[in-house]
């Protein structure tokens, strides 16, 4: 157990480290381009370039380079934006990652219920006119962009119907923060987190239906019958224990990658402070140390997210855990 | 004997949503104390049968009569079968390995139909778990109930599916090929098993292929072709004396236990109908040695001796 926990701990510190020279050498290490005019900016004065170039060390060898980057990145926690005058870019990461926190675990919430809901219902209805009007329906929210959606929303709840009973209660562009009000961070998140959940939902009850579907197929569930269980027994604790390990792989995957910055065109229309949102500013600007910065972030995030849905696996099916895999 | 009639199967008809007719009029009974082996070629409807008894085909239309224990289980409503399914009426199936979910322990899945059934603690029913696979032979009973089916070996497992479907002491067992699976000498222990429970007073159905089996763990025997039954009757009897010219071809088929082994078996030529293309007349008909013209009336299953009955024009009275 311990040995096992160890070894993925390594191999995680493993793969953080590949990404981390990979990201490094794509910004700084590509034959051709100057680092220190890319970080300065644009118009930035010869001296500026100088203390530049001696702070990162981009005189001295490649090893040594990326050293200093990742002693900027995770010790020191100096590396500093030129671009936007002195910013610290660290900082400005960890104070942006609660906002995404909290919209992508609002998200998963309603894409979760959402999905588990509709997902059950059309496969218990199969062929109906309801599975087949609830399948359509998730086909529209999958194929619906997130930031059209959106802007569509903003349109009706911020100018166009705001001043109805409906929408009132719709509280102005951006965040606030859970510390200051909880009921004005619900608030705040609702129509955002909602937005974003569609696309998800859709694709969730989908694949949940299939899934369920070939599951009720299995010689389990008709031993579950035989035993005398009654339908919502069969299909909710025996057809979703058995249908549950693609969809909470999945599940894991795309938090991580929301919680990595996924979220950025929901974060940018709905003017949210997050990481996804700084990652869309730093492209804008070409902020190449607050790009480096949020793409480490986003690639801990998965990795770290990745292990959690492996030991989660483990813990669903025990084949997994004595090491035979399939069925 | 008088044994109480535990299971009366009459002209039990099954069809498809479009008409095509899966069963044709099946007729079986089988007693307490009694195991009735049921045999025939794939496809002649013997799961079927049982699924039916179980109640578990929503999908097909069932007509004629199944009495258990003076019940008539055609047409009961789902929620009014499912305190017998399980109860009752147990059943067993062909790969243990498949019919338990994989994701839980052998021990919760056996505490679940108990249970399901009796108002009882989580810990008096995993008490009665360990007891029921005690008795079933699992060594380390207690132990076995925290493992999971691929933990476990498949005679472990189908003794451990055993154990499930006695978890409620049932009056009827039905067992669908429960030891095809496995290799001779489980399935030779698990017969054994099966034989105990029928001694203790519960009614067996026995679903197989192998003749070998119905002669060691049966007392009567129900042969199936092509959605009918076209013989019934004692173990010893229909097999040292078949009636029905498929019966004999069936019983020709099997390689003698002692004595030369002949060069080569007799088969039965031709292939049984399909649901679509049964013949009319006698099912057995196109391929029978002995057809002639009344076979093209259907001749029902008829009692000819004291507990033998069969469907064949030769021996109509
Ligand atoms: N749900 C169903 N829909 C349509 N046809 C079916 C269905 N279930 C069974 N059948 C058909 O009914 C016939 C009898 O099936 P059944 O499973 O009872 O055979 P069996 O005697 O148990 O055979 P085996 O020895 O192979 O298990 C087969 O031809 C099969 O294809
Ligand atoms: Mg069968």
């Amino acid at each position: 157990m311990i040995r096992s926990f160890l070894s993925r701990t390594g191999q995680m510190a493993l793969v953080i480290f590949g990404i981390s020279v990979l990201v490094f050498c794509i910004f700084f290490a590509t034959p051709g381009a100057d680092p220190t005019a890319r970080i300065a900016g644009r118009g930035a004065s010869p001296q500026v370039m100088a203390r530049i170039r001696a702070e990162y060390g981009f005189d001295r060898p490649l090893p040594v380079q990326y050293v200093r980057m990742m002693e900027k990145l995770f010790v020191t926690r100096d590396l500093t934006s030129f671009v936007n005058h002195g910013q610290k870019v660290v900082p400005e990461v960890v104070s942006a990652a609660p906002v995404t926190l909290s919209l992508v675990v609002w998200a998963a919430f309603f894409w979760v219920v959402g999905s588990l809901v509709i997902g059950v219902a059309s496969a218990v209805l199969r062929d109906s006119w309801v599975d087949r009007l609830l399948m359509v329906l998730g086909l529209i929210g999958l194929s619906m962009p997130v930031f059209w959606l959106g802007e569509v929303i903003n349109l009706f709840t911020q100018s166009r119907w705001h001043d109805t009973w409906l929408f009132r209660w719709v509280p102005p562009l951006g965040y606030v923060p859970l510390s200051q009000s909880p009921i004005g961070w619900a608030k705040s998140l609702l129509l955002p987190s909602l937005t974003l959940s569609v696309s998800f939902m859709g694709l969730y009850a989908r694949i949940l239906r299939s899934e369920l579907l070939s599951a009720m197929g299995e010689d389990s569930i008709r031993t579950a019958r035989a035993k005398g269980a009654g339908p919502a027994r069969v299909w909710l604790w025996h057809g979703l224990r058995l249908s549950w390990l693609s969809y909470v792989s999945l599940f894991g995957l795309d938090f991580a990658q929301l919680l990595g910055g996924g979220a950025l065109l929901t974060e940018v229309v709905f003017a949210l402070p997050g990481v996804g949102r700084l990652t869309y500013q730093a492209l804008a600007t070409l902020d190449l140390p607050l790009i480096m910065a949020t793409v480490m972030y986003a690639a801990v995030f998965v990795v770290i997210a990745n292990a959690l849905v492996d030991g989660l696996y483990a813990l669903l099916d025990p084949r997994i855990r004595d090491g035979q895999h399939g069925r | 004997m008088d044994a109480e009639q535990l299971l009366d199967i009459q002209g039990l008809k099954l069809n498809l949503p479009d008409g095509t007719r899966l069963l044709e009029g099946v007729s079986l009974r089988l007693n307490a104390g009694e195991a009735l082996g049921v045999v025939g070629e794939s496809g002649s409807g013997k799961s079927l049968t049982a699924m039916s008894v179980m109640g578990l085909l929503p999908g097909l239309k069932a007509s004629g009569s199944i009495l258990f224990s003076g019940q008539e289980l055609v047409n009961l409503p789902d929620k009014v079968m499912r305190k017998l399914r399980g109860a009752r009426i147990a059943m067993i199936f062909q790969d243990p390995m498949t019919a338990f979910l994989p994701v839980r322990s052998i021990g919760a899945q056996i505490d679940e139909q108990i249970r399901l059934h009796h108002r009882v603690s989580r810990r008096e029913a995993r008490a009665r778990t360990v007891q029921l696979l005690e008795r079933m032979g699992v060594p380390d009973p207690a132990m076995a109930a925290k493992r999971y089916p691929h933990q476990l070996s498949g005679g472990l497992r189908q003794r451990a599916m055993i154990a499930m479907a006695l978890s409620c002491t049932p009056a009827l067992l039905i067992a669908d090929e429960p030891t095809t699976a496995l290799d001779v000498t489980v399935q030779a222990q698990i017969l054994t098993l099966l034989r105990e429970i029928r001694e203790e007073g519960a009614g067996v159905m026995l679903i197989t292929h192998d003749m070998g089996v119905v002669a060691q763990a049966c007392t009567h025997v129900a042969v199936m072709y092509s959605g009918l039954v076209v013989e019934n009757g004692p173990v010893r009897d229909v097999l040292d004396r078949p009636l029905h010219p498929y019966t004999q071809a069936l019983l020709a088929a099997i390689p003698p236990l002692d004595g030369p082994r002949p060069e080569r078996l007799p088969t039965i030529s031709g292939q049984p109908p399909t649901p679509d293309n049964r013949p009319t007349g006698c099912v057995f008909a196109p391929r029978c040695s002995f057809v002639r013209s009344e076979c093209a009336v259907r001749p029902p299953l008829t009692e000819i001796e004291e507990g033998r009955r069969v469907a064949c024009v030769l021996y109509a009275a």
